[in-house]
């Protein structure tokens, strides 16, 4: 009856804090949980529980370089989901469209009907 | 299903009166041509209801009722639970009346997340992504392409 979305992923990326995150790795490509603490407005600890959320739910990977983790943006799964999401969206608005082709329809017929003087039925 | 935080927000102009949109939201032979393909529900606060999509169908429970401006289900919810903050999606329809004969439709669905939020952060979230999750993850997906073409 809707599209199905993944729970975690939504739970992961309705948090303000984790989106900024995700903003910051869309943006700079692969970086470090430090090189994130320097340029928001939470601490580390709280960047590395962020950065665990959404490595779960696959948006993000992380790899070694040398003695630092660097966290990068999946772009497949980023693609999947602004999918998903614009699917539910496109739902909406056939719906919204739907009730406007009714609204005004109805309101035609009851301008029809006063110009005839006729009674609108049962309402 | 609970989606937690999920939003959707989308909004139409119609060139209708508050009331006669108003009539097309809510009654429920209207709602059959809209919305699910039967819809058996007394548009009153606390009414439980059923909606069937094709072979499927769930239930659904009103929430709030105030015509001519606000209407709000809960629905996608377990059978046999209570649809309450948590497990549960809300759809929440606003009309506004532009003059006389326009009315401006807005619907947002979100998940619980949301719902328990003080009103004012509720407020600053929605008018941070009005359009709703959509732009947001669209906007990243089209960054993170120009970034890494190919």
């Amino acid at each position: 009856m809707t599209a199905q979305i993944d729970d975690e992923l939504w739970s992961a990326i309705a948090d303000p804090s984790r989106r900024q995150v995700l903003d910051l790795l869309v943006g700079n490509g692969a970086v470090s949980a430090s090189w994130l603490a320097g340029r928001v407005p939470f601490s580390r600890q709280a960047v590395s529980k962020h950065l665990v959320v959404l490595e779960r739910t696959g948006l993000i990977s992380r790899r070694k370089q040398g003695r630092e983790v660097l966290y990068r943006v999946e772009a497949d799964r980023l693609d999947q989901a602004a999918k998903a999401m614009a699917q539910l969206a496109a739902q909406w608005d056939r719906r919204l469209a739907m009730i406007k082709r009714l609204a005004e329809a109805a309101h035609a017929e009851d301008k029809r009907r006063e110009r005839h003087d006729e009674p609108a039925p049962g309402r | 299903m609970p989606m937690p935080g999920l939003m959707i927000d989308r909004e139409i102009l119609i060139e209708a009166p508050v009331d006669v949109v108003w009539r097309t939201i809510t009654e429920p032979d209207q709602m059959s041509q809209w919305f699910a393909d039967r819809v058996d529900l007394v548009v009153e606060p606390g009414a439980h209801g059923y909606m069937q999509f094709g072979d499927q169908g769930g239930p659904v429970v009103v929430e709030v009722v105030d015509p001519p401006v606000r209407f709000s289900f809960r629905w996608n919810y377990p059978g046999g639970e209570e649809p309450v903050a948590g497990n549960s999606m809300l759809v929440e329809f606003t009309l506004t009346p532009e003059g006389d004969e326009r009315t401006r439709l807005r619907v947002v669905e979100s998940g619980h997340e949301l719902r328990d939020w003080p009103d004012a952060e509720k407020q600053r979230y929605a008018d941070e992504h009005r359009g709703g999750w959509v732009e947001f993850l669209d906007s990243l997906a089209t960054l993170l392409a120009k970034r890494q073409p190919g």
